[in-house]
């Protein structure tokens, strides 16, 4: 699957920058930052497996001077963004909300959005970050949501797939009214703390392995539920970024959904259209790990079973231990002329960048 | 095939590497036991800088429940996503059909059999004031390049 680069400029649609439990303590109120030092955060929850790696991270990533990869923008700047012809790179910090509680959710995500402005937007002009929120408390999220409301720096709202409810839910609706308000997408992203819930929809797995492939049940489980619950119809305008939840898997459950709304539509009067036409009238979905078919013909029908060209955004998934590289996870096949889409310009549609 | 003068073979004590250019090409030098191997230093997959990676075992098993730990330090893992290769062949021993990183031979000689000849030279009538030197080190030589 290897393949000289084309030169031209690329949006890497999900870097993961680590914002520490100092950096966070930077930026949270006093209350906070007590609690903080003396309680302490929640221990890892989602990480019931291990992750490959140390830190699920490519063990070149470790910062020269200290720090978890993905903490130390220079090192970043380094190994990333000038490594290749980055012109945007969209920042999805993941671990800092876990479902402690609520208000500390809130004030962790309060304090980690200050963080990602103050020091990684404001130093790093080719940088853009998802908004973190208390997503179980969706008022509390609202609130978040407003308070940067037309900070163009935020590009989306950021939601773990595994949640404790499926995301079509009328709980999480005050989220997709507040994102649809202020013209953000939802950024659905691999892993995160489901309360509770197995990864699989047969209980809880052995191998990390298991988790890594199964991943894209929870992508599943939201498809599905976003689209039969109606977010849709309430929510016109809302779209909806699947980051590192895989694409092969997708025309297959269209196909299986489509079939069954035309037998069980009375169960779901609120749909007016297919399932897939809802899909890829407001979903997105990155590329990494891009799935890596025997047969470089296959990658192509895959594309084209999804006929999705203008909605695949390209992302290195940096640090991370399966991080895909600008230069060789995009297969030759891939016709030029959807290379330049999936490196850059659908995300440039979908974002507004110049 | 042309041998390449990459280190001297005190720099690369068993157990640790070294990575060298040789004609423009990266390559990982490695010691394994006073064993010395050599591979390119670019994985196959995704082109990580392959030779940076951890060096580990084989774990192989007949059967759930079995493992067996083989191989001590030859096998060598790609930094990025853990790809796994032979430090003697440059072998994955996944899809082995398919998947090998570009392994070169690598040999030790005396640095007294490396000393350029002088072959044709006539001494001339000036000596100039010499001190005694003695080459007792070895190097480390890696066969890259067009077969002469």
């Amino acid at each position: 699957m290897s393949k000289a680069t084309p030169a031209t400029s690329l949006v890497d649609c999900d870097i993961h920058n680590a914002i520490t439990p100092a950096a966070v303590a930077r930026h949270l109120p006093e209350r906070w930052r007590q609690y903080h030092a003396q309680f302490g955060r929640r221990m890892t929850p989602g990480d019931y497996y291990p992750k490959a790696t140390p830190m699920a991270s490519r063990t070149d990533s470790w910062p020269p001077g200290g720090g978890p990869p993905g903490s130390d923008l220079a090192f970043m700047r380094r190994q990333l963004l000038d490594a290749w012809p980055i012109e945007i790179g969209i920042l999805n910090t993941l671990i800092t909300i876990r479902n402690q509680y609520r208000d500390y959710d809130a004030a962790m995500a309060t304090a980690a959005n200050a963080c990602q402005v103050a020091e990684w937007l404001e130093p790093e002009p080719r940088l853009r970050a998802s908004l973190l929120v208390p997503f179980e408390d969706p008022q509390l999220a609202v609130t978040e949501i407003r308070r940067h409301a037309g900070d163009k720096r935020f590009v989306q709202v950021l939601i773990p797939s595994r949640t404790t409810e499926p995301l079509g839910r009328r709980k999480y609706w005050p989220i997709y009214a507040a994102a649809s308000e202020s013209g953000l997408p939802i950024g659905i992203h691999f892993g995160g703390w489901s309360g509770g819930h197995p990864i699989s929809g047969a209980g809880w797995p052995t191998y990390y392995i298991e988790y890594h492939t199964g991943m894209n049940q929870t992508f599943q489980a939201h498809l599905i539920s976003l689209i039969c619950e109606g977010v849709f119809e309430e929510f016109p305008k809302l779209k909806v970024v699947f980051i590192e939840g895989g694409i092969a898997w997708i025309p297959p459950v269209l196909w299986r959904l489509d079939r069954s709304w035309r037998q069980l539509k009375a169960e779901a009067p609120t749909l007016r259209q297919l399932p897939s036409e809802y899909f890829r009238k407001h979903f997105w979905l990155t590329t990494q790990p891009i799935e890596e078919p025997p047969e470089p013909g296959q990658f192509l029908e895959m594309i084209a079973h999804l006929d999705m060209d203008d909605r695949l955004l390209f992302s290195t998934d940096y640090p991370h231990w399966d991080f895909d590289s600008p230069d060789t996870a995009l297969p030759s096949v891939l016709p030029p002329g959807l290379r330049e889409k999936v490196r850059r310009d659908n995300a440039r549609a979908l974002y507004g960048f110049a | 095939m042309p041998k390449h003068i990459v280190s001297t073979v005190a720099e690369i004590p068993p157990g640790s590497r070294k990575i060298v250019e040789v004609s423009g090409r990266s390559i990982g030098v490695f010691n394994v036991g006073g064993e010395f191997f050599a591979l390119r230093n670019r994985c196959p997959h995704q082109g990580a800088a392959l030779c940076t990676g951890h060096l580990g075992s084989a774990v192989t098993s007949t059967g759930p429940g079995h493992y067996e730990v083989d191989r001590s330090g030859e096998i060598l893992r790609c930094p990025w996503h853990g790809w796994e290769f032979d430090l003697r062949c440059g072998q994955s021993w996944f899809d082995p059909e398919k998947v090998r990183v570009k392994s070169y031979e690598t040999a030790v000689a005396p640095g007294s059999s490396l000393a350029p000849p002088s072959p044709g030279l006539v001494p001339g009538p000036y000596v100039a004031e010499t001190f005694p030197v003695s080459i007792e080190e070895s190097y480390v030589l890696v066969e890259f390049g067009p077969v002469a």
